[in-house]
């Protein structure tokens, strides 16, 4: 196969990684955060529920949830899906695992905010609402954001697993060139993709950063 | 009728009693100062009245707005001077921008920050982050201001200016009630001043009265800052 054909194939590839990569930070952030508030919550229940999520998502393969999130219909229900349902499974999965390990770091930096910030704000006549979007979360933004760049880079490399549901993602395309020629290649040549996606996600993250040096606490 | 009456307050942590019925008026204009040992219940009472802190029982009748002046400022560190001081009136109290601004900068001049509009609280001294903390409860034209403790957290040498900024309020008829470990202080700006202790009031008078009480706690207590 030639060169221009595989890099041709790769970029295919990485269309469908981008994708999944996307998807998952558009979901797991927003699910992230509310994870938190439930792992915070003063209401017990939910606080076990919520610590027992998160940590079977951080216990156990993401492999593994992968594929539990994709035949587990089919196993405990009965359910017959379509093969489309693949993509689905792996933003499910990616999402699930993802909101555990930002719920986390979300906590981390709220729990970080010292308590004056909320009586200010209470004695300012600010709602909870509006103490929590106008006051607190900017500057959790801001404690968290490097723990996030390294979530953020993960991602890039774990979309890399849903070869095993043969997502025709990066990864499961130079595999499969990889075999049929023989040669790995490919596979060198999709890792260079990897690390030029990664360097790009480093990139607009530390300018996001750099944004937020405008004040220290 | 009193801008401010208490009534039989009672709180307690736990076990722990803290405020054991109080009782105390607050009338418009004046400077009301709570003095006392550590652990006497001063700063809880202040967060009852506030809010900050539920009573277990009791009664508090205050109809108006207050401010509340921090022992550690608790300006929010990603918002510039200005919008420490204006976002509440604007937001919360739903005031003109301009005639907010204009009323922030008329705080920021008399607090002698008028060049520090832009600036962050990380930039400014301590005492220069409780004269912005001050400009942002007058700002919300507060009835009357809660001080805790406001010079506590403060290097000595800064701790003139803030009594300074308090004094001249009193000049002017600002309602006021501070919680304060500054016994000369207190002395000279108060009408009133209580003196607590084991979460009762001790003494309360003139500042004439107060200090010159044969109570025993009230001389030990003054004995332990003028030896």
């Amino acid at each position: 196969m030639l060169l221009s054909k595989i890099i041709e194939e790769l970029m295919w590839g990485m269309g469908t990684s981008i994708e999944i990569f996307l998807l998952t930070l558009l979901f797991s952030i927003p699910l992230g955060l509310v994870v938190a508030a439930g792992r915070m919550s003063s209401f017990k229940p939910l606080q076990w529920f919520m610590k027992a999520y998160i940590s079977i998502m951080r216990g156990t393969p993401l492999m593994l949830q992968l594929i539990v999130v994709f035949f587990g219909p089919y196993y405990i229900f009965g359910m017959t899906l379509s093969r489309d349902f693949r993509m689905i499974a792996v933003i499910i999965a990616f999402t699930i695992n993802y909101a555990a390990y930002f719920a986390e770091i979300f906590r981390g930096g709220i729990e970080s905010i010292p308590n004056g910030q909320y009586e200010a704000a209470q004695v300012l006549g600010y709602n909870r609402l509006e103490t929590f979007f106008i006051i607190i979360l900017p500057q959790v933004v801001k404690i968290v954001l490097p723990s996030i760049t390294n979530e953020v880079i993960t991602l890039v490399k774990d979309t890399s697993l849903s070869f095993v549901l043969a997502i025709p993602e990066m990864f499961t395309v130079a595999k499969q060139i990889a075999a049929a020629e023989a040669s790995i290649s490919a596979l060198l040549i999709a890792g260079g993709f990897y690390y030029v996606f990664n360097a790009i996600v480093a990139f607009v993250m530390e300018r996001f950063e750099r944004r937020l040096d405008y004040y220290d606490t | 009728m009193s801008l401010l009456e208490v009534k039989n307050l009672k709180k307690s942590f736990g076990d722990n009693v803290v405020l054991k019925d109080i009782s105390f008026n607050v009338e418009k204009g004046e400077v009301l100062s709570i003095i006392g040992p550590s652990g006497s219940g001063k700063s809880t009472l202040l967060r009852c009245i506030t809010d900050l802190e539920t009573e277990d029982s009791g009664e508090i009748n205050f109809d108006g707005t207050f401010g509340l002046v921090f022992q550690n400022f608790n300006l929010f560190p990603h918002h510039s001077v200005m919008k420490n001081i204006a976002n509440a009136p604007i937001r919360v109290q739903k005031r003109d921008k301009d005639e907010v601004y204009a009323h922030a900068k008329y705080l920021l001049k008399k607090m002698g920050l008028e060049d520090k509009e832009d600036a962050y609280p990380s930039e400014l001294s301590g005492g220069q982050q409780q004269r912005v903390s001050i400009a942002r409860a007058l700002c919300m034209n507060p009835d009357i201001l809660f001080f805790d403790e406001p010079t506590s957290a403060l290097d000595p040498e800064l701790t003139g200016e803030i009594l300074q900024v308090i004094k001249d309020l009193a000049a002017e008829r600002m309602t006021m009630v501070i919680v304060t470990h500054e016994m000369n202080f207190a002395r000279n700006v108060s009408d009133t001043i209580i003196f607590m202790d084991g979460g009762v009031i001790v003494e309360q008078g003139s500042p004439e009265e107060v200090f010159s009480s044969d109570n025993q706690r009230m001389k030990d207590f003054l004995g332990k800052f003028y030896e």
